[in-house]
């Protein structure tokens, strides 16, 4: 038999529909405020499911990574998987959430071919942790979204609807992903644009990978996301009737469903309708939101307390444990980045987007000794070529010590920055250190005064007219003999001396 | 061959006993036990698969350790007959139900692997209500049970087979599962020792779950002291069972034997109410006897036992609703295939669960539902702590309690099946131990006039499943002589 969701309607009158949404005049949509909530799903870096021993790995041949539990058997019964605890609690640390002491795992009921046990193990009205926060940057004003709560869950199969010769009689069911553990994030309604909803799943998503709660692939499903979306006038307290958008697999299309489903909902109170309260599916094609089952149909799940698992118990001692084993947070790290090495707000954020760029950075700064200079080549300098080489920073050719020296070598006068700006790809290169491309192939700053006066001679007498107007006392022209005296000596003389040696010279 | 005595005469320690002497072997007693059982087994219904095959090569691993001089297991050459709940590798397991008709688990139970490691041999598979669910053995959907003890009688329910088989002979022990009462009335019905041990004592792993935090796999025995053997064997922490104790199991066999004066036992008042006449005054002989034998027995209160029915069939439907989800027609179960999803579910189920079955699922879903939940439910929860704590309150005055286990003795088969709320209502003593999680047993004490037999139900403290067995093995003595 076959079980695919209803499909959408024919795609032309989506499409028109979609372009009468689109016509909402910007000053009525301002008429209104959205609302947005999210409920982020991340899977769990383990390497074993939640309530078995399976793999949990991606692309292996279907129902091979099974077992008596994660099918369902008569029998079978599930034990909590304790890595997975510690790195749900590792998520709701880094969320800023309490910890509660006690939880407790529930059974979500319903019926569908790729849930084998007819129920989700899941937590209902005593979850892992509650009263959080994520801080985001919007327009540089940062902000701090309410996490409502985390829970724990395990995730169900795959149903396979084509690529199979019988595909338009039967549905097939891939169990290998069920019992994958997830955490499920629920944020407070504090969203009040697509912008803060992007930012809101970016620095989500920035957060778990950072600790190392997971690799957040979104297209191997490690990260999904569900948006509570309504719109009320604005100036008034009471929340507008919220729909609730599914199938967002990526933060562009997020913010793209929220857009529109803000103007479609905007638009349905402006013509005298309301708006129902109902699960959407975000359709990629059209670019919009379609009604899946409206609340008559909802599904009471009929939660009750799972009888096969004992209550979850999260000593003082364990939540200790998990928090010292954590890393620092990113936005504690970008903080202490301007606070230490009075890094600006822009490099800061930019060296702590991924765990391994501020590691890369900090170890750099060692060999350096100094912040924003090696801030400056990172972000800048290195990044470009890391960009336009594909490669991460974590396969950087140039390591974090020999950028750093190089850094510490301009700072000595060992090199000017310009000769510095000429090592660096050649370091990127060969992976050899700034001092072995100094000696290879002759390039050291010349601070010797015989050596430096020997090329300003030579300038000097190359340049009469710019020496006469010197000494008519158009000084500004001094610049340009030094400049002069730079290029001839291939950037390697130091510009300090070759200034004051001129001066003297032309006294 | 010729040498095994009758095989409704074995007990563990007469086969012990022969194998040691070298009287037979372990293949002998397995082969004598499968063809008696084969030929019987019509009469009663009690075994829906056999397992020859595997019996007789656990037999012979028992030959070869005693022909190696290896140490033997507890339970070396002892027949054990599995209640179709308990799943078993390679081997059918049905649940009573269509459903199942045709599913061969991949794996087998902790208890059965446990059981197996001690050198007992599984003869086969025992009739039972569709998923342990009834107190007759009428819903099984491989027909009924009949009591050995008289054959046009229902076996109790949900293991009648179990308790069927024991009483028989056809096995020598045998495991069911209690969630209400399923072991101790079958027991009290059949006139055997049926065991519902304390909750999380023995793993569930690998049973099929009707209500789990009410579900408990436990022995039968023709004695106490074959059934304590079998739990003991049986008993304690299982990693796979997140709710199975880490409770040390004691060495029941020495510890039984010690006498019973002065130990203190309760006589639940509300337990006397709407019994039959005769088994009031087989249970009021019995307390007698106990006297006899030196304990003090005093009148005392489980005042809460009045709502047990209603709390029990709340809190056990709405777990079976969601335990049964999982037989929905898409990987093992059978499936009567449709146009639609939904379709092909009810088709499924409708045609795949019995009567009783749906009777529950809809009741379980019903009081789960939104809007419900409170009212039912949670209230059944409250309710349940309460009668939890008539029992500890009990058991700070007394060491065990002892009552009857039904207020009747077995009824005649079809009886009582047009009328659930009355047979709802027949559990009502057994019910109790499983909300409280206590352990708690039915060893016989007696036959009404008609020779039907009647079990007395003994309850204790949660893990001390010693002094129950203590004051059951003395019971029993004392009823021999
Ligand atoms: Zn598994």
């Amino acid at each position: 038999m076959n079980f695919r969701r209803k499909s959408c309607p024919n795609a032309r009158a989506l499409y028109n529909q979609n372009m009468s949404v689109l016509a909402v005049a910007e000053d009525v949509l301002r008429k209104y405020e959205p609302v947005i909530g999210l409920e982020v799903h991340v899977q769990l870096g383990t390497k074993t499911k939640i309530f078995c021993g399976c793999p949990v790995e991606f692309g292996a041949a279907p129902n091979t990574n099974v077992c008596p539990v994660c099918l369902g058997l008569p029998g079978a019964l599930p034990v909590l998987s304790g890595q997975a605890v510690e790195l749900a609690i590792g998520a709701a640390v880094a969320l800023h959430c309490r910890v509660n002491p006690f939880s407790r795992f529930a059974r979500k009921n319903y019926f569908y071919p790729d849930l084998p046990k007819g129920y989700q193990i899941s937590q209902y009205d005593q979850p892992l942790a509650e009263h959080g926060y994520l801080a985001i940057f919007v327009d540089g004003a940062k902000k701090r979204i309410g996490v409502t709560r985390v829970h724990m869950e395990d995730d169900a199969g795959k149903s396979i609807h084509d690529g199979f010769k019988d595909s338009d009689r039967y549905s097939y069911v891939d169990l290998n992903r069920s019992g994958t553990p997830l955490i499920e994030i629920v944020s407070e309604p504090d969203m009040r644009n697509s912008d803060d909803a992007y930012a809101y799943a970016t620095a989500m998503k920035q957060v778990m990978q950072y600790i190392g709660v997971s690799e957040c692939d979104m297209e191997k499903g490690q990260l999904r996301c569900d948006a509570n979306v309504s719109v009320r006038p604005r100036g008034t307290e009471k929340f507008g009737t919220k729909a609730e958008i599914k199938n967002l697999n990526s933060f562009r299309f997020l913010k793209m469903a929220v857009d529109y489903e803000i103007r479609r909902q905007v638009e349905l109170i402006e013509s005298g309708g309301r708006v129902e309260q109902e699960t959407r599916l975000y359709n990629v094609e059209t670019g919009q939101t379609v009604g899946m089952r409206s609340k008559e149909h909802a599904h009471d799940y009929r939660y009750f307390p799972e009888p096969d698992l004992v209550p979850l118990q999260v000593s003082e001692h364990w939540l200790h444990q998990v928090k010292s084993a954590l890393p620092e947070l990113p936005q504690d790290r970008r903080d202490r980045f301007v606070n230490e090495f009075g890094l600006r707000d822009y490099d800061a954020e930019v060296l702590t987007l991924t765990r391994a760029v501020g590691d890369y950075f900090e170890e750099a700064v060692k060999a350096s000794g100094d912040g924003r200079a090696t801030a400056n080549w990172v972000v800048g300098d290195l990044m470009g070529l890391l960009k336009a080489a594909g490669k991460d920073i974590a396969d950087s050719p140039v390591s974090a010590a020999n950028l750093g020296e190089l850094v510490a070598l301009i700072n000595k006068n060992e090199l000017t920055g310009k000769l510095a700006k000429e090592i660096l790809p050649k370091m990127f290169e060969t992976g050899d250190s700034p001092r072995a491309i100094m000696e290879r192939e002759g390039l050291k700053q010349i601070s010797d005064t015989g050596a430096l006066e020997a090329i300003i001679e030579s300038v000097l007498a190359a340049n009469p007219k710019q020496v006469e107007q010197y000494k008519s006392g158009k000084t500004a022209v001094l610049g340009f003999l030094v400049g002069q005296v730079m290029k001839a000596s291939r950037g390697q003389a130091n510009p300090g001396a070759v200034n004051e040696l001129l001066r003297k010279r032309l006294g | 061959m010729s040498n095994v005595p009758p095989v409704p005469t074995l007990t563990i320690g007469r086969i012990r006993e022969g194998l040691r002497r070298k009287e037979f072997s372990a293949v002998d007693v397995a082969t004598a036990t499968l063809e008696f059982a084969e030929r019987e087994n019509p009469k009663t219904n009690a075994y829906l698969t056999f397992s020859s095959e595997r019996a007789l090569e656990a037999a012979n691993r028992v030959d070869d350790q005693i022909a190696n001089g290896e140490h033997l297991g507890e339970l070396a050459g002892v027949p054990l007959g599995v209640k179709d709940v308990i799943v078993t590798k390679g081997l059918r397991t049905t649940c009573g139900s269509h459903i199942l008709e045709h599913y061969i688990p991949p794996y087998d139970a902790t208890a059965v692997i446990r059981l197996e490691e001690e050198g007992a041999i599984v003869i086969g598979k025992l009739n039972c209500d569709e998923f342990a669910m009834g107190s007759s053995n009428e819903n099984s959907a491989f027909g009924p049970v009949r009591n050995p003890a008289a054959l046009d009688r229902v076996p109790g329910g949900s293991s009648g087979g179990s308790a069927a088989a024991v009483a028989q002979g056809t096995c020598v022990v045998s495991l069911g599962s209690d969630t209400g009462g399923s072991i101790r009335q079958p027991a009290s019905f059949c006139g055997v020792v049926g065991v519902t041990p304390t909750y999380g004592r023995v793993s569930r792993y690998g049973l099929a779950a009707f209500a789990s935090s009410l579900d408990h796999i436990g022995p039968f025995g023709r004695n106490v002291e074959d059934a304590a053997t079998v739990l003991k064997v049986m008993a304690g922490r299982d990693e796979l069972d997140s709710t199975s104790a880490f409770a040390t199991v004691d060495d029941y066999g020495p510890l039984m034997k010690q006498d019973i004066k002065g130990l203190k036992v309760g006589l639940p008042k509300e337990y006397f109410a709407g019994l039959s006449a005769d088994t009031d005054a087989i249970i009021r002989a019995a307390t007698k006897k106990l006297e006899d034998l030196g304990c003090q027995v005093n009148e005392i209160s489980l005042p809460h036992t009045k709502y047990a029915v209603a709390c029990y069939y709340i809190i056990c439907t709405a777990e079976a609703s969601s335990n049964l989800a999982r037989y929905d027609g898409v990987r093992y179960t059978l499936r009567s295939d449709s146009d639609t999803l939904s379709e092909m579910y009810r088709n499924t189920r409708g045609a795949g669960f019995g009567a009783e079955v749906k009777r529950r699922i809809m009741l379980g879903t019903y009081v789960l539902s939104a809007g419900y939940y409170d009212a039912y439910y949670l209230k059944a929860q409250k309710v349940r702590s309460l009668i939890a704590q008539d029992f500890a309150n009990a058991f700070e005055r007394v060491d065990a309690i002892v009552a009857p286990v039904s207020p009747f003795p077995a009824f005649k088969i079809g009886e009582k099946i047009e009328d659930p709320m009355s047979m709802y209502l027949s559990d009502i003593y057994t019910i109790t131990g499983d909300l409280s999680g206590v352990p708690c047993m039915s060893v016989p004490c007696g036959q009404s006039p008609d020779g039907l037999p009647v079990g007395l139900q003994v309850f204790a403290r949660h893990f001390d499943e010693s002094t129950m067995f203590r004051l059951a093995w003395n019971f029993e003595q004392a009823m021999k002589s």
